[in-house]
């Protein structure tokens, strides 16, 4: 009886250990993927031309730019590298074919620096962002630079194998 | 049941008993040995969990000036000046014992009756009353702890302040913010404000009754000041671009806050009366951090209008800035000396952030902290301690150093990720 009397309490104990403890696996860095759709399997529809910008569905085609939302950057600096060019003139080409489409840039710094100063640098990041969009055609209108300084990192261990991961801008779609 | 009543007591224990853990990394090598005697209970109902002793003891050991003798090594109890055996006190090598008791007070809350001697010469430093409130004994122990502080030290205490925090617990979707004020022990933390977005940039008004701080709970940065007493809180600054590092003159009339709704960051001074913003700075760098020198005269604030971020100064009226800091990689989040003299800084070099003190008048930095990612530093009103943020692993942990750089200690939140401290000012 005692033995069992026990062995509950203890139950009970790491029952409530663990509803108190928090979930401590890593954040993800991807945005979710959306839902793939089926093709109806009588009708088959055409795949899109991943390099046909105004077409929406390439937001989830892995084969074309549209499907890559986030820029990186090197430390304390906020130049747009060549590689990301690209990806940018993609979004600026969408935008500039949906009047509807509106983008929030969310822009993020590592945690190094003070966190006031991260906000400034983030938002810098975002300007330049929106700046290569602009030249690509999207308008002003359509975009919001929101920096977060180095509060939402999506990595948290103190070494370059999670800075690079944190200092980025999300181009984050708000209407299409 | 039975088992889900237990499982809700120990979550809410695990929140409500998030307190700080004090312990002193790297002690001062000449301390004073001091005895504190448990203070005797002369108040009707049953004393507190924690005696008034207890807490002064602790105060003046985290202090990292003071070796208060453990009770269990006390030959005696002394109550009364009469009662103390000075030559006993003598051989056990304590220079300094503090006695006393607590009355209930006359207008409902203590009296703490106390006396301080010099065990050398019998000679009796102080003999004081602090009467505080029914539920302010320890605040009570605390100005106890301030007034021991300043008559062996001759440097006025700061026991009996607070400090606001940042703390943030969970992942992910479940992340929350929260705005914490607890006494500068770390007891009784209170959440003034909690939000499932970014907290940051608390700042104190001169009297102690406010916060300022930024708040990204409308999508975007924000700033808003809030009453610590009763929770009521005014959105002051939700523009367009960033609305950050607010900071209350010292005759509590004005705000230097940043803004980027320019294109970039700038300072600029609020009067908070009458919503009158000026800009302060005008250059295509981040011009950020304001805080005031303390005659109000002069505000600092981080730039990096020469390339990585330094520390300027400007008039608080206005006109061209002057470049302050001029060692060191990077310096940035300026706090400023009581007496004026000094400006702590988080100091960058590579990839390690470090508390630096930056002398205005040798104009030498000095190095304070070990790293490596020591930033967010907050004088004591007394100027005797810096208060900072760093990291253990991938946690945020706050610590404290002595303004000579000998004494550091570490303060624990027993669960989540502690940021951005602000020492209070001494609260009358």
């Amino acid at each position: 009886m005692k033995i069992a009397l026990r062995l509950l309490l203890a139950l009970t104990l790491a029952l409530a250990v663990s509803a108190c403890r928090k979930d401590t696996t890593p954040e993800v860095t991807e945005p979710e993927p959306a839902p793939v759709e089926q093709p109806e399997p009588v009708e088959t529809v055409a795949a899109p031309d991943p390099r046909d910008y105004s077409d929406a569905r390439n937001f989830d085609n892995p084969e074309s730019l549209l499907s890559k939302r986030v820029i990186y950057f090197d430390f304390d600096k906020s130049e747009v590298k060549a590689e990301y060019r690209s990806i940018l003139a993609a979004h600026a080409a969408y935008m500039a074919s949906s009047s509807t489409a509106a983008v929030t840039l969310e822009s993020h710094a590592d945690e190094r620096g003070t966190r006031e100063y991260n906000l400034g640098l983030g938002e810098r990041r975002g300007n330049a962002v929106k700046g290569l969009l602009s030249a690509g055609g999207a308008r002003g209108g359509q975009m919001d630079v929101v920096s977060y300084g180095e509060e939402r990192p999506v990595c948290r261990v103190s070494n370059e194998d999670c800075w690079w991961k944190n200092r980025r801008v999300e181009v984050v779609y708000t209407a299409r | 049941m039975r088992k889900w009543l237990l499982l809700l007591v120990l979550c809410w224990g695990s929140v409500a008993q998030a307190q700080l853990e004090i312990e002193i990394v790297q002690g001062n090598a000449s301390q004073l040995p001091i005895a504190v005697v448990p203070f005797a209970w002369r108040a009707a109902g049953p004393p507190p969990e924690t005696g008034v002793a207890d807490v002064v003891a602790a105060d003046l050991y985290r202090s990292g000036l003071f070796a208060p003798m453990a009770e269990r090594d006390m030959v005696d109890l002394p109550q009364d000046a009469e009662a103390i055996r000075f030559g006993t006190w003598r051989l056990l090598k304590v220079d300094y014992i503090l006695i006393g008791w607590v009355n209930d007070s006359p207008n409902g809350g203590y009296d703490i009756v106390y006396q301080l001697f010099d065990v050398h010469t019998q000679e009796r430093l102080l003999s004081q009353i602090t009467s505080v409130g029914p539920g302010d004994l320890r605040f009570g122990a605390h100005r106890v702890a301030d007034a021991v502080y300043e008559k062996l030290t001759g440097v006025p205490g700061a026991f009996a302040t607070r400090i606001a925090y940042v703390s943030a617990t969970g992942e992910g979707a479940s992340l929350r913010y929260e705005l914490v004020v607890a006494d500068a022990d770390g007891y009784g933390p209170i959440t003034v404000v909690g939000s499932p977005e970014p907290l940051l940039s608390p700042n104190w008004s001169p009297d102690g009754s406010r916060l300022a701080y930024v708040s990204f709970e409308e999508g975007n940065s924000a700033i808003w000041i809030q009453e610590v007493a009763t929770g009521a809180r005014e959105r002051i600054s939700a523009g367009v671009g960033i609305n950050g590092a607010p900071s209350f003159s010292p005759d509590g009339r004005f705000l230097a806050l940043t803004l980027s709704r320019s294109g970039n960051p700038e300072v600029y001074v609020r009067e908070l009366a009458s919503g009158q913003t000026r800009q302060l700075t005008n250059h295509w760098a981040i011009d950020t951090e304001p805080t005031w020198s303390p005659d109000g005269k002069t505000i600092y604030f981080t730039s990096d209008r020469s390339g990585r971020p330094q520390i300027y100064a400007v008039d608080a009226a206005g006109g061209s800035a002057r470049r302050i800091t001029r060692e060191g990689d990077n310096n940035a989040r300026a706090s400023i000396s009581p007496d004026g003299r000094k400006v702590a800084v988080a100091n960058g070099r590579g990839n390690e952030y470090r508390i630096a003190i930056w002398d205005l008048e040798t104009q030498r930095l000095r190095v304070l902290t070990p790293g490596k990612l020591d930033e967010s530093p907050s004088f004591a009103p007394n100027g005797s301690m810096i208060l900072y943020a760093t990291r253990e692993g991938t946690r945020g942990v706050l610590s404290a150093v002595s303004a000579d750089g000998n004494v550091r200690q570490r303060i624990i939140l027993s669960e989540g990720d502690v940021r951005e401290p602000a020492w209070s000012p001494v609260i009358r």
